[in-house]
């Protein structure tokens, strides 16, 4: 059996009197493409936040690649290879689109005006990122130095998105990516989900939307109540099956079995 | 660079022109609307891209119009003077541009450099008004050197308090505009030290040579000087890109792995550190140290930075947009001055201009594609 590329084990997260995680688990296996889906409340969002960093978890551990790691910022996932595009997709509206690819890990001149003067290499970085948005088929922007807020809603996801798969990362966590898009700039983004997992990358997908998480997901992850309801496959389960129990309509006692990678 | 700059701004400007050229040749109503509306939104566009743009028509149009108006007002001399007058409050709307850019504000600027200007003069004349110095009138490079740390000093202190206690920098450097007041009051007395009094060297910033016609002095230079390493790191350095990506959205910031905190707390520290600049060219400008030099310099430096096209919510605008701001301000005053208006009505000429610059603002940002 396969090593989860990412695996957590009673993860509880608090926040004053609410109780967002109640000893969540979670596996996440390399290469697939798992959803987390659950109700308003059910801690999909807190669940993938200890992942990208954001949250510290109160109680539990959690495991990338094996090693047992404490994330206490978005840099200590990024390290570690596990990237997030978040629902406000983290983007500063007034710098342009290369900038925003690289913010956080700007890139300095090898030269002696880069290790002195910190000056950037904005040239090269205009290059790779073209580059990078170029390789995942997003070549409808033309002009890199656009600021984001003149992008549309598709368009600043597609930044965000390669922002995430841009720097040798294994994990891309993607919190509601269709969520704000109309129904084509929604298709293209499931393409290019399809298109992250062809390049052998690990992805979880947070929706809402039952037909979407149905076209692309391997596995389903179930969230409720704060915990791990179950873990099904869209062809072990229908639709009706996994709103049943996202809302606790069907208790599947047993979860473990389901546990193995499809 | 200032150079290059400028002419880059000349071709824009020219860009623009161009553009309204093309509109006026069209006919047809339905045409016109069609074109007055992309005119209209290539104009939006383009000031999204370069906000200081807008200001730097202003700055030209004021001139054109005061020149046409009143010849004196083109004279070299009257440009000396007016570049001179900026000096001062465009030296302090560098600090307050990167404060502002941050989405932040300080009310305390005007404070911490009279605070630093007093303790420099203070610290290097032999007679003091109050003898709690021991060390005064050792070296005027000393002193100067301390006014300047003490003036940074005070930048970390509204940084500390705005990063640790997650304060509101409105109501922080409301504090500190306040306390910085009185402690040049409580240490320095009211007392106003004369230029004789000083050293020669604490006067140089306000000496200078004729270039042609012009005459510049060296507390000019220091301005254009620290305009351009301002500007120049916050284009070219990931520490710039990170103050605008902060006062754009703090949250998307510390999502994407910056220290908000720190960027924040290293803005007011330079912001500090430009105070205390400043605080010797008002020495040198103004010829004394007074702690009555300008009550009005922190609204003034607000003045010019939202005159020159950076915006109030952060994130947007360049930095040489105060410089412009700065000139307008005072091109508008000297105008009106020259043509015998009085204050008063400068005064409120000044508040209409700075209304109308945080309109156009609202104006650029609602900018879409």
């Amino acid at each position: 059996m396969t090593e989860p590329i990412v695996k957590a084990r009673g993860l509880v997260k608090r926040f004053g009197s609410v109780t967002a995680l109640n000893g969540t688990d979670f596996d996440l296996f390399p290469g697939e493409v798992l959803a987390v889906i659950g109700d308003n409340g059910a801690g999909k969002s807190s669940l993938i936040k200890c992942f990208a960093g954001a949250h510290t978890p109160d109680e539990g551990q959690m495991w990338v690649n094996g090693e047992e790691v404490v994330f206490q910022s978005t840099q200590d996932a990024r390290r570690h290879g596990v990237e997030t595009v978040f629902q406000t997709l983290a983007v500063a509206p007034a710098l342009d689109i290369a900038s925003n690819l690289f913010l956080g890990r700007e890139e300095r001149k090898k030269n002696f005006m880069g290790t002195v003067f910190r000056q950037l290499d904005k040239k090269g970085m205009r290059r790779k990122a073209a580059e990078h948005l170029e390789s995942l088929g997003i070549s409808t922007l033309q002009d890199i130095t656009q600021a984001v807020e003149t992008l549309s809603g598709g368009q600043r996801q597609a930044v965000s998105v390669a922002r995430a798969a841009a720097f040798g990362s294994q994990v891309i966590i993607l919190d509601e990516p269709t969520a704000a898009l109309g129904v084509r700039e929604s298709a293209k983004v499931l393409d290019l989900i399809k298109d992250l997992k062809d390049r052998g990358l690990t992805v979880v997908l947070i929706s809402h939307n039952m037909p979407q998480v149905y076209e692309v997901a391997d596995r389903i992850h179930v969230q409720r109540l704060g915990k791990r309801a179950a873990v099904v496959t869209p062809k072990s389960a229908s639709m009706n099956d996994s709103v049943g129990l996202m809302t606790g309509a069907i208790d599947l006692p047993d979860t473990e079995q389901q546990l193995s990678p499809v | 660079m200032s150079c290059g700059l400028l002419l880059d701004e000349v071709q824009v400007s020219k860009g623009v022109n161009r553009v309204s050229d093309k509109s006026s040749s069209k006919s047809g109503a339905a045409k016109e609307f069609e074109l007055e509306m992309t005119l209209l939104r290539r104009v939006q566009m383009t000031l999204h891209r370069y906000p200081w743009l807008s200001s730097l028509l202003v700055l030209l149009a004021v001139v054109v119009a005061f020149g046409t108006v009143n010849e004196r007002f083109l004279l070299p001399s009257t440009i000396s003077l007016m570049v001179q007058q900026t000096v001062i409050v465009g030296s302090l709307a560098i600090a307050q541009a990167l404060i502002i850019l941050t989405a932040g504000i300080d009310l305390s600027i005007g404070s911490i450099m009279i605070f630093g200007q007093m303790l420099m003069a203070n610290l290097a004349v032999f007679v003091i008004a109050s003898n709690v110095l021991p060390i005064a009138g050792q070296n005027p490079y000393l002193a100067m050197v301390l006014g300047v740390l003490a003036a940074t000093a005070a930048g970390a202190v509204n940084g500390f308090l705005i990063v640790r206690f997650g304060l509101p920098p409105f109501i922080v450097t409301l504090g500190t505009w306040s306390v910085f007041m009185g402690l040049t009051l409580i240490f320095f007395k009211a007392r106003t030290i004369q230029g004789p009094e000083m050293p020669e060297v604490m006067l140089t910033l306000g000496e200078g040579f004729s270039v042609g016609p012009f005459f510049v002095t060296y507390g000019l230079l220091v301005m254009f000087a620290m305009y351009f390493v301002v500007a120049w790191s916050l284009r070219n350095t990931a520490w710039g890109k990170h103050v605008y990506a902060v006062g754009d959205d703090p949250n998307a910031a510390t999502l994407s792995g910056i220290n908000t905190n720190k960027v924040l707390f290293s803005v007011y520290l330079v912001a500090g550190l430009i105070m205390g600049i400043t605080a010797i060219i008002t020495i040198g400008r103004v010829g004394s140290a007074s702690p009555n030099v300008d009550p009005m310099l922190n609204l003034q430096s607000i003045t010019a930075v939202v005159i020159g096209g950076i915006s109030l919510f952060g994130g947007r605008g360049a930095v040489v947009g105060a410089l412009i701001g700065s000139l307008i301000v005072v091109a508008v005053e000297m105008g009106l001055s020259l043509a015998g208006v009085d204050q008063a009505y400068r005064t409120a000429s000044i508040g209409v201009l700075v209304i109308i610059a945080v309109g156009i603002d609202q104006w650029i940002r609602k900018v879409k594609v």
